[in-house]
């Protein structure tokens, strides 16, 4: 095994001076600014239309500035972040139950296990209240209460209700609104759209980001374009894993592009695992349904005591309502009585793992377990129970063709009624490209905000937060920053393609992709990728030890040399070719892969996502090493992808808050 | 096609489909598809007469082979509509619909400049009405079911939505003019208020946003 390459190279992350809730009013007050008259000199472009991407191309587009903005999707109103649910947080304290700027923060940085940089999280905090105002302004329905005000509901992780919502679709609302926006700066002309194009590199010119190299998917070709400054906002790296929440669309090319011209990668390691999503039901399956975790309340998770009747139900002898109330092991409420069922989803996750690592899985494949609503139902009656979660049964019986809600056996005058089953999957992703204050990566010219960046959530992030970040940068921060940097490019003049630099660029792509089509092996995209995600699942997944992440190094190193030798596309480059862009974001997803393994196998401690079973409490807890491990891991680029990256640590300081210790009993 | 286990979706279907074809050397045929939960809008595909297929309320991807029977033989067609122009196979370019959006549909608002979001207070029943209409995903089902391939439903859910909040109202006249201007001259045709498009949304949204919009559109008119 290699080393890992350590630099001590200092790592200036801009933190403005002051007490931590005046950094982000000095920024302003002292930041250098772009008169009106000099942002149209200014191209800027914008990758990617989520809820950063759009709110970001929107805003600058306002301001001013000329706008590029790409997307893979046919629509920028398709962009992944339409598929959040449940809500967004803000410090509004509407209810008047105690809320503030300063405990929003407190939770958000708790929640990520006080692996954030504290800086970043005042200031998102700061600006969730500015979000909701624009986004009312812009016509986004939120759900309100009979006096016309705004409504809100609670969340993980919070004692106080500031999450607003528009039924269970708060992202599609939010992502229209910046969509809506974002078309009227098209129509204005200030933003120029480019629908269906990939981003394959970023140009880098004298050191500082200039532009991009993006494929047509439509006519295949490459097309260049140029910048004074070039903003990333492409999501997370959840595919690696092949199943997860995410769209079959998400990959992390982008970022994969700006970490190989040398822009650090932050904290990969950090993965959410989402409890309650629908299990896998074979190997033909493409992706994972979310299950809202709010059924924790009234279902109780199990799976059978004896392993005779866990093989009869994966052999599909015998259902689970066969299995009388005696004969079920409610695991959670075993291990954890003061929480049951409601403890947090790292660790509903990894007991739901345990149990079907040691052969109690419930489905065909053992990789499941109950969701039993028998005991709330014989309580409440069924009429209770659909109300609440009636919606969930529905989607949950279109799936699965089993309705949870049905009555299926009586055992000694006991009514069992058929249980889900769940699983844990693959959510969200903490890490990404290290950004400093300015959300500027380490390439001058070159930002990344939304999911795609590493900023806001430490190794965790809360229920509600993902929304907020994602517009805080793009509404909010980005169009402010930027400008500090921009300000004083105002004497370069518009930027040709016409240059060595875009000349090799768009060689060196062109032939990336001449590669992956001379390879005329024998396996399909999709079947190599499966491989990868069982390897990172299997073994980069929600429990990591030394062992397992040095398997998973030797395998990817096997895996990415199956790819370059028996890779098959069919088809040319003309055109579009789905399975040549396929393979494109595959190979990114090897290197990503290695590098969360990488990165999990330097942090010798459990935090949020990130679980190392030999780092735990003996209640099973994960347990952090604050000593030596409270820094941001940055990963640096080493010329190729066969090789080790080299890790820079940014050192954390936290003025506003000391580091405390979690567990089930003080947390949640 | 053999063995198709009745879990699967039919985009996973579609997904088998194309394995087979790749394992044969053959290229794979190129559909829509990303979220793969109802919401994204993107997959698009006519499947036995019925756009999205036939279950009701529910996307392509949706749809669970368990719906069909051993033996059906399925007809799968892309959208079928002159302002959507079929791109390969069962992908069609709905660039139309950014157009029609991109004509008024918005409120002109520009950062920073929004005042207290509980400043205005909005009914209940306005704001659900809102949310109902604003549910609409985009996808183009209600034009593809559409003897006339009209895309007034998608069109009113937008002018809907605005019409019924407080925050649409200054813009409500131009908006709906030019919106409506813009499906014309897209080649989208007329509204004969058959009623197709609503039945095959698969979302449902209600045929009385046609109604809102016209009334809308006359009222917009009579004061020009």
């Amino acid at each position: 095994m290699e080393e890992t390459k350590i630099n001590a190279q200092p790592i200036d992350s801009k933190i403005p001076e002051g007490p931590i809730a005046e950094k982000w009013t000095n920024y302003k007050a002292h930041q250098k600014l772009v008169n009106p008259a000099n942002k149209r000199k200014l191209d800027i472009i914008v990758v990617g239309t989520g809820l950063a991407g759009a709110s970001a191309a929107a805003t600058l587009g306002e301001m001013g500035f000329n706008v590029l903005n790409f997307c893979i999707q046919d629509s920028p109103r398709r962009a992944h972040s339409i598929a959040a649910q449940g809500g967004i947080n803000a410090a509004k304290n509407y209810q008047n139950d105690g809320d503030s700027v300063y405990r929003l923060f407190y939770d958000t940085v708790k929640g990520g296990d006080y692996r954030a940089r504290e800086a970043n999280v005042y200031r998102l905090a700061e600006v969730s209240n500015n979000i909701i105002d624009q986004c009312v302004a812009q016509g986004v329905p939120f759900a309100r209460e009979y006096g016309g005000l705004l409504a809100n509901r609670s969340f993980g992780g919070a004692q106080v209700s500031r999450t607003f919502y528009a039924k269970g679709q708060t992202g599609q609302q939010l992502l229209l609104g910046a969509y809506s926006s974002l078309n009227r700066m098209i129509h204005a002309g200030k933003v120029k759209s480019y629908n269906r194009y990939e981003m394959h590199d970023v140009v880098i010119i004298d050191g500082r980001a200039r532009g991009i190299i993006a494929k047509n998917l439509v006519t295949g070709k490459l097309e260049r374009f140029a910048a004074h400054a070039v903003v990333i906002a492409t999501g997370g790296y959840g595919n690696t894993y092949f199943l997860s929440t995410n769209a079959m669309g998400c990959n992390c090319s982008a970022a994969m592009a700006c970490y190989r011209h040398g822009a650090y990668f932050a904290n990969p390691a950090y993965v959410q695992i989402h409890p309650t999503c629908i299990p896998v039901h074979g190997d033909k399956q493409s992706k994972l349904t979310l299950m809202s975790e709010s059924l924790r309340n009234d279902g109780r998770i199990w799976v059978p005591k004896n392993i005779e009747d866990a093989k009869k139900l994966q052999a599909g002898q015998i259902k689970g309502s066969d299995i009388p109330e005696e004969e079920r092991d409610y695991y959670l409420e075993r291990r954890y009585p003061a929480f049951g069922n409601l403890v947090p989803r790292d660790v509903a996750s990894r007991a739901a793992k345990e149990r079907c690592d040691k052969g109690y899985g419930v489905n065909n494949t053992g990789k499941a377990v109950f969701l039993d609503f028998s005991e709330a139902i014989n309580r409440l009656g069924i009429d209770v129970i659909r109300q609440r979660y009636g919606n969930l049964f529905d989607m949950y019986e279109e799936i699965t063709d089993v309705n949870p809600g049905e009555l299926a056996n009586e055992i000694n005058g006991v009514k069992y009624y058929n249980p889900m089953m769940i699983y844990p999957a693959i959510h969200y992703t903490m890490g990404g490209i290290w950004v400093d204050y300015e959300l500027q990566t380490s390439i001058k010219g070159l930002f990344a905000i939304g999911e795609c960046n590493f900023s806001d959530h430490g190794a965790n992030r809360l229920g509600a937060s993902a929304l907020m970040q994602g517009l805080a940068d793009g509404y909010f921060v980005l169009p402010y920053t930027i400008q500090n940097y921009l300000s004083d490019q105002i004497t370069v003049p518009h930027f040709s393609t016409d240059s060595p630099e875009f000349d090799a660029a768009e060689k060196k792509v062109q032939k990336n992709l001449d590669d992956l089509m001379a390879i005329q092996g024998k396996r399909s995209v999709d079947s190599i990728h499966k491989e990868l995600g069982n390897v990172m699942w299997d073994y980069v997944g929600m429990a990591r030890t030394k062992e397992s992440l040095e398997t998973a190094l030797k395998k990817l190193k096997e895996l990415r040399k199956e790819f370059e030798t028996n890779l098959f596309i069919p088809g040319t480059q003309e055109g579009m070719n789905v399975e040549l862009d396929k393979a494109f974001r595959l190979r990114d997803f090897i290197t990503m892969g290695e590098l969360i393994a990488y990165d999990a196998l330097n942090r010798h401690e459990s935090c949020g996502g990130h679980f190392r079973e030999e780092h735990q409490t003996e209640e099973g807890e994960a347990k952090r090493d604050d000593e030596n491990f409270f820094y941001v891991a940055c990963w640096k680029y080493n010329g190729n992808d066969e090789t080790a990256p080299t890790l820079i640590k940014e050192p954390l300081h936290y003025e506003g808050l000391a580091s405390e210790g979690r567990s089930c009993h003080g947390w949640l | 096609m053999h063995d198709i286990p009745t879990d699967t979706s039919f985009l996973e279907m579609m997904d088998i489909l194309n394995e087979m074809l790749i394992e044969k050397g053959e290229e794979p045929v190129t559909f829509d598809h990303d979220c793969r939960e109802g919401i994204c809008g993107m997959c698009s595909l006519y499947v036995n007469g019925h756009p999205h297929g036939p279950a009701t309320g529910a996307t392509t991807c949706q749809l669970y082979m368990r719906r069909f029977k051993d033996g059906d033989t399925i007809t799968v067609e892309p959208w079928r509509s002159a302002a959507f122009p079929v791109i390969k196979d069962l992908m069609v370019n709905r660039n139309a619909f950014d157009q029609i959006q991109q004509a008024g549909g918005y409120v002109s608002f520009q950062t920073g400049g929004a005042q207290d979001a509980n400043a205005i207070p909005i009914s209940k029943e306005a704001a659900d009405e809102a949310m109902d209409s604003a549910t609409c995903i985009g996808c183009g089902a209600c034009v593809a079911a559409c003897k006339n391939g009209s895309a007034m439903l998608f069109l009113s859910a937008k002018v809907s939505q605005f019409a019924l909040l407080p925050q649409g109202k200054a813009e409500a006249k131009r908006r709906v003019k030019a919106m409506l201007a813009k499906m014309d001259e897209l080649g989208f045709g007329n509204c004969t208020n058959t009623g197709a498009c609503a039945a095959e949304c698969p979302k449902n949204i209600k045929l009385s946003n046609i109604a809102r919009l016209n009334r809308e559109f006359l009222c917009a008119k009579c004061s020009d």
